[in-house]
């Protein structure tokens, strides 16, 4: 039964499903740094490239509109493979009244409720209790569903990831932390923010169930996920995973001094890593495509995401009457300067 | 049409509380309580006393000492549709729990663009219980008052409590209720009424005057209603405006008192020195300046932490007598 899963998992529909996904989001990454460039994104912006394979690997093990999903600012991704609409998610980075939130919350604060992904929040660490919050709701309410909570190295040291570890422990919430270990809190390596960089150890004290998984291999890693959610959903108890992976790019698009903290000997070494050109090699290798299908394929997805880019900029700034929306459910808030 | 006539009992500030828990627990079955000691210790202020053997754990949730980890939690899980109440043992605690509550709790449908709601009830005691020290004494309403995304409440009498914390678990937004230790044995009429609700925004003339208006919330409503008294026998008529609602916040009906006694003290328990006080003065002097015949004068807590001496902590709060004097002031 086991092997006939495996087979059915990697069959070659699903392998270029895979890499169509990580590709897209490649894509979709760069061309937001390039829109953040050309001054048409502001603020703080923090991309995936590099770690498409841990956003890819999580997607397709959970049940992806039922299942939560909740994490810190590194927020492009998750929707767009949920299926939100990616002008609307561009648009929202882009800060116009296209977007997910009308251009209220941007790069950092992006939200498909209806599609279970609850955002998008820019405290490191903060959004954390709030992802025991969904799992316990989902709990309370006698649903099997499993809440996806990512946080990175860096929020991995908060209080209130110990506290939430606490609770989920002891009232046995279904949330998988999951967190993404690039490597560096900002710009603070491992070895110096944390006593003990074998952070997947931090579940154990709680007697949750804790690893550590290869994050960059999508295919190991997706089975893994899948391993891991498959069992929290069974047995509605909380679990601790450690995902290894590498951002290839600045913490943010403001960081523009990834020499201050880490060599290009370093980053070199960890691109040979990358997970898109991991992938085309097992492609190759099991002939599920060709260079040229590849390529053809980064065409055509490039030529998508330039598209999206245009719809999204053909979206008119939010008009300034809107400033007052939302603030409350019922009611504006006091007015004026 | 003859009003209809609806039953009363009479009851204190705390049972009024503890009836509308109740009430709402058995009306909504997604509404639950959270909070530290509020089970099986049946709470340190007694305010969910019995609910634990009554509805049980998964409705009466004792919690970790962890203000911000459990406040979280509840914020996750209203965004996902439940209406938690969170117990702050006293305000001072939900200090810890500041970046929940303002960072995220206020601003999850305004980030979402109106995606996500968040009916979220935090409550609990806050300002001067007795000898209680410097960190268990904070009056908190300001600070939330003036985040937007929140609504804040301070309700001075039996009947408000009920049918303001009602209104708040019945609300979509979060909303902080801050009660006062002063006020838990404050006797008064509630109706008998699992429907009765008082909306928020709308302040409350207690008992109406021709020379000053004393304008307060939550326990210093009470003591300006006994200033008032004191006032009657000088000879001064003073009216006595309840607030009751920091966030939305009534002016309506304070301008339309300061338009009848055309002056005005602002009575509040929180420190005096950048206090919620000093927002109402500052909209009395905007909006009704050529009403006024005197400079609107505040009245609130001496700007220390509260020291533990009784003397000392009784010079620190707002009293019959300081009301009285912040009258006189006005000459």
């Amino acid at each position: 039964m086991a092997k006939a899963k495996l087979e059915e998992i990697e069959s070659p529909a699903m392998l270029e499903e895979f890499y169509r996904q990580m590709l897209f989001i490649r894509r979709f990454e760069e061309k937001c740094n390039v829109a953040y460039r050309l001054g048409k994104i502001g603020g703080y912006m923090h991309t995936y490239v590099g770690m498409e394979a841990t956003a890819v690997g999580i997607h397709h093990a959970i049940k992806p509109t039922y299942d939560y999903m909740i994490t810190a600012y590194r927020d492009h991704p998750q929707p767009l493979l949920l299926g939100t609409d990616p002008v609307k998610v561009m648009a929202e980075i882009m800060g116009r009244s296209d977007g997910m939130s009308r251009g209220k919350g941007g790069s950092m604060h992006v939200y498909d409720i209806e599609r279970g992904f609850f955002g998008g929040w820019g405290i490191v660490g903060g959004h954390i209790p709030l992802g025991g919050g969904l799992a316990f709701a989902s709990k309370y309410r006698n649903e099997d569903r499993v809440t996806i909570c990512l946080l990175g190295d860096g929020a991995a040291n908060q209080g209130v990831v110990f506290e939430t570890m606490n609770m989920a422990a002891l009232w046995d919430l279904p949330i998988i932390f999951c967190i993404e270990n690039n490597e560096f809190a900002m710009g603070t390596r491992l070895e110096y923010h944390a006593a003990d960089t074998e952070l997947y150890k931090r579940g154990e004290p709680f007697g949750i169930k804790s690893e550590r998984i290869d994050g960059m291999d999508v295919l190991s890693f997706h089975k893994d996920m899948q391993r891991i959610v498959d069992w929290t959903r069974e047995n509605q108890k909380p679990y601790w995973v450690e995902i290894m992976n590498y951002r290839f790019l600045g913490h943010g698009a403001a960081d523009n001094d990834r020499q201050l903290y880490r060599t290009k000997e370093e980053e070199d070494a960890a691109m040979k890593r990358d997970p898109i050109a991991r992938l085309e090699e097992i492609l190759l290798k099991r002939n599920v495509m060709t260079r040229e299908k590849m390529e053809a394929i980064d065409e055509e997805l490039t030529d998508q995401v330039e598209a999206i880019y245009e719809q999204a900029d053909a979206s008119p700034f939010p008009d300034a009457s809107e400033v007052y929306d939302n603030v409350y459910t019922d009611m504006e808030p006091e007015k004026g300067h | 049409m003859a009003a209809v006539e609806v039953a009363t009992q009479t009851m204190s500030y705390r049972d009024a509380i503890s009836k509308v828990l109740s009430e709402e627990i058995e009306a909504n079955p997604d509404v639950f309580i959270m909070g530290e000691d509020i089970g099986r210790y049946q709470g340190t202020f007694r305010v969910t006393q019995g609910m634990f053997d009554k509805y049980g754990e998964k409705r009466i949730i004792d919690t970790p000492i962890t203000e911000a980890g459990f406040t979280g939690i509840a914020i996750g899980a209203a965004m996902a549709g439940l209406r938690p109440v969170v117990e702050m043992m006293t305000m001072s605690f939900s200090i810890l729990a500041m970046d929940q509550i303002i960072n995220h709790a206020a601003k999850i449908h305004y980030m979402t663009g109106g995606q996500a709601k968040c009916p979220l009830v935090i409550r609990g005691p806050g300002g001067a219980a007795k000898q209680l020290s410097a960190q268990h004494t904070h009056c908190l309403e300001g600070w939330y008052a003036h985040a937007p995304g929140l609504k804040v409440v301070a309700p001075a009498t039996a009947i408000d409590a009920y049918g303001m914390l009602r209104q708040a678990i019945r609300d979509d937004n979060p909303v902080i209720f801050t009660e006062n230790p002063g006020l838990y044995t404050v006797m008064g009429e509630v109706p008998d009424d699992r429907e009765f609700v008082v909306p928020f925004g709308k302040a409350n003339i207690l008992r109406e005057g021709t020379d000053v208006s004393l304008v307060g919330y939550s326990r210093m409503t009470q003591i300006n209603l006994a200033a008032a008294e004191k006032l009657a026998e000088q000879g001064v008529s003073a009216e006595v405006v309840d607030v009751r609602s920091l966030s939305p916040l009534d002016m309506t009906t304070i301008n339309a008192s300061v338009a009848k006694t055309h002056r005005a003290v602002v009575v509040y328990e929180d420190w005096k020195f950048g206090g919620f006080g000093g927002e109402i003065a500052s909209r009395i002097a905007e909006e009704s300046f050529d009403d006024l015949d005197a400079p609107v004068v505040r009245c609130g807590g001496l700007n220390v932490p509260t020291p533990y001496a009784r003397n000392l902590e009784l010079e620190c709060i707002p009293d019959v007598d300081d009301v009285i004097a912040a009258v006189q002031k006005l000459g």
